[in-house]
């Protein structure tokens, strides 16, 4: 430490008031860098947003001529929009998205918060080796389970069902609340529960009384987090659900408005513009927490 | 063993006498102690793990051994054959050679671009909030649906990014996106790597956030320039971060599956396929569930060493 700031034992020299010729231009080069590498991140994180929405909004000769003037907009209409919900099975697929993404994401919470609580709190021998497997389960890709989890589903008699997917999901939404919310656990204080025990509460009802209300936020969080995994799910969906009536958004719209070489362009925009809203909304609202949950794993392991 | 019989294991029997502090303890003394409780309350997941992923599991190892297809039950085991025929098949060696680009080529992409999103997006404080969020928007829409704004703007005959390559004059013509094998591999990696990059970006940023303020300021003192301290002191910083968000890229990147999928069907003529996407072809429309078994199979020891390797990672940090 002390070799690399040996020069420094002297405060910092505060900004000059006039910064010397090259210093200047140095900084203006470096401002005119940052901007223009922030402008080139946002035209190409957002246009592709932004091409989904005016295709959404543009009558449907507009929406050809983009091969000369795409840019060019005689007309804006809704029609595209009430043609999806009048005309096809959009609420029907947003309906089955939502049962789906709130049935599994609750059964998932009654399952994953007592094992967070166990993996979190309690020690016990094989303890550590439960959390690795739980990390990894929650790492195993759906591409990798897909076909034998098929076949399970057949022998359950649950093929085309939306109980198949509320069933499946769990498998990557158990782990998941696990894991968040073990840490969660970890960091609380255990004095609380403690105090409680010492005046006679057995160990649940300290759980249940005094640290869950307190991890209560993070359940929260994490139940709208699983919340979007579901509604991002696409393989499962795809693979169990073959009647366009029962699926999630995810696959209904792909599947229905792609019929032969025949594209609804501006329905499939906007459908995928509404269907991706609840998810985005729950970002952000829950954006900040849902960071320093990443980051926080991420950062401090 | 011999600990056996200097003292009992904790656990093995109650101690005769309870510390005072516990003695109020009410019924089911099972449940005060840790194990018992701590085996309960993870059972159910256990009961979910082992029955809905290792099950499953073990039945795609089964039946990658044997002919089993949809609809038959009558099954028989084959030995390695379908391996076999797998590494014989032309389709399948440009498979494993395809899932190896996208992945690779994706990955570090994502890596180099969330690098200099995190540093750019450092630097700046004015609206940071909407950069981080506008930023952020690829990776929280789901991807089955993104994918279509990708589809529109990859169409041959209406695509708007060959009008815009053409204005600037990059373009001559048409561009065959989707139409030809080397362009559509291009047009799947892109949109991997538009909506992973911010999630690279975002968590080195926070990365960042943690470089000592003061390590900088004497650097800038001692005449450093910003790519010294870029090289020699915000790098080997942040190496740790870089690890594990990059292997957790390359899992999930080796088991994407929607991109590719929606956007080319593994086609032009099967020259886009990942494994996850031949074997969605093979094991499900195609009903050949060995084989498909198979398929998905070989991802798995790749997938088994990244996982390994994370988790050493993170254990050895968490020390």
């Amino acid at each position: 430490m002390s070799a690399l700031s040996g020069r420094t034992s002297r405060p910092l020299p505060t900004r000059p008031a006039r910064m010397p010729g090259p210093v200047r231009r140095l900084r203006l080069t470096r401002r005119l860098l940052i901007t223009v590498t922030m402008a080139l991140f946002t035209v190409f994180t957002l246009f592709p947003f932004a091409w989904m929405a005016l295709t959404s909004l543009r009558t449907g000769s507009d929406l050809y001529r983009v091969a000369d003037r795409p840019f060019a907009v005689s007309g804006l209409t809704l029609e595209h929009f009430r043609a999806l919900l009048s005309e096809t099975q959009f609420l029907t697929w947003t309906l089955n998205s939502l049962i789906v993404a709130l049935s599994a994401s609750a059964i998932a919470l009654l399952i994953g918060v007592p094992a967070a609580y166990s993996l979190g709190r309690l020690r016990y021998r094989g303890g550590a080796v439960v959390g690795v497997i739980v990390f990894s389960t929650y790492l195993l890709p759906p591409a990798l389970l897909f076909i034998p989890m098929n076949i399970v589903i057949n022998r359950l008699h649950l093929a085309n069902t939306l109980g198949a997917l509320i069933l499946v999901y769990l498998t990557f939404l158990v782990p998941f609340i696990a894991w968040m919310l073990s840490s969660y656990f970890q960091s609380l204080p255990v004095e609380l529960a403690e105090a409680a025990r010492i005046d006679g509460a057995s160990r649940l009802q300290a759980m249940v009384l005094i640290d869950l209300p307190l991890v209560l936020p993070g359940v929260v969080s994490v139940f709208f987090f699983a919340f979007t995994l579901c509604w991002q799910e696409y393989l499962y969906a795809l693979t169990f659900v073959r009647s366009t009536d029962k699926q999630p958004v995810s696959v209904g719209l792909v599947n229905a408005l792609q019929v032969g070489d025949v594209f609804a362009w501006g329905q499939l925009m906007g459908g995928a513009l509404l269907g991706a809203l609840p998810v985005v909304v729950v970002f952000s609202f829950l954006m900040d927490y849902y960071l320093s949950g990443l980051t926080a794993g991420a950062v401090k392991g | 063993m011999a600990t056996h019989t200097i003292e009992p294991a904790a656990g093995v029997r109650p101690p005769p006498e309870r510390p005072a502090g516990r003695a109020r303890a009410p019924r089911g003394s099972l449940l005060e102690r840790e194990a018992p409780l701590g085996f309960l309350l993870v059972l159910p997941m256990a009961v979910v793990v082992l029955g809905l992923v290792g099950y499953p599991l073990l039945l795609t190892v089964w039946f990658s051994l044997t002919d089993k297809s949809l609809g038959s039950d009558a099954v028989s085991f084959v030995g390695l054959a379908n391996y076999v025929g797998l590494l014989d098949d032309p389709v399948f060696g440009r498979t494993l050679w395809n899932t190896f680009n996208y992945t690779v080529t994706a990955v570090v992409a994502k890596l180099v671009l969330g690098l200099v999103m995190a540093l750019a997006l450092h630097e700046v404080s004015r609206f940071r909030r909407f950069f981080r969020a506008a930023f952020l928007l690829p990776w929280v829409v789901p991807s089955s649906l993104s994918v279509l704004a990708w589809m529109w703007m990859f169409q041959a005959d209406f695509s708007v990014l060959t009008y815009l390559g053409r204005q600037i004059g990059l373009v001559d013509g048409n561009i065959p996106w989707l139409g030809e094998a080397g362009w559509a591999m291009a047009a799947v990696q892109t949109v991997n790597i538009w909506r992973g990059a911010p999630f690279f970006g975002i968590i080195i940023l926070a990365g960042l956030a943690t470089v000592p303020k003061d390590l900088i300021e004497a650097a800038i003192v001692d005449g450093t320039n910003a790519w010294q301290r870029l090289r020699y002191i915000i790098l080997p910083h942040l190496t740790p971060i870089l690890v594990v968000v990059t292997l957790f890229s390359f899992v999930q990147t080796l088991g994407d599956f929607q991109i590719v999928w929606i956007l080319t069907n593994g086609g032009p003529v099967n020259s886009t396929h990942l494994l996850s996407t031949l074997a969605f072809r093979t094991g499900i429309r195609g009903a050949d569930i060995a084989a498909g078994s198979a398929i998905s199979f070989f991802v798995f020891p790749a997938l088994a060493a990244i996982i390994a390797l994370q988790l050493t990672v993170m254990r050895r940090k968490a020390k």
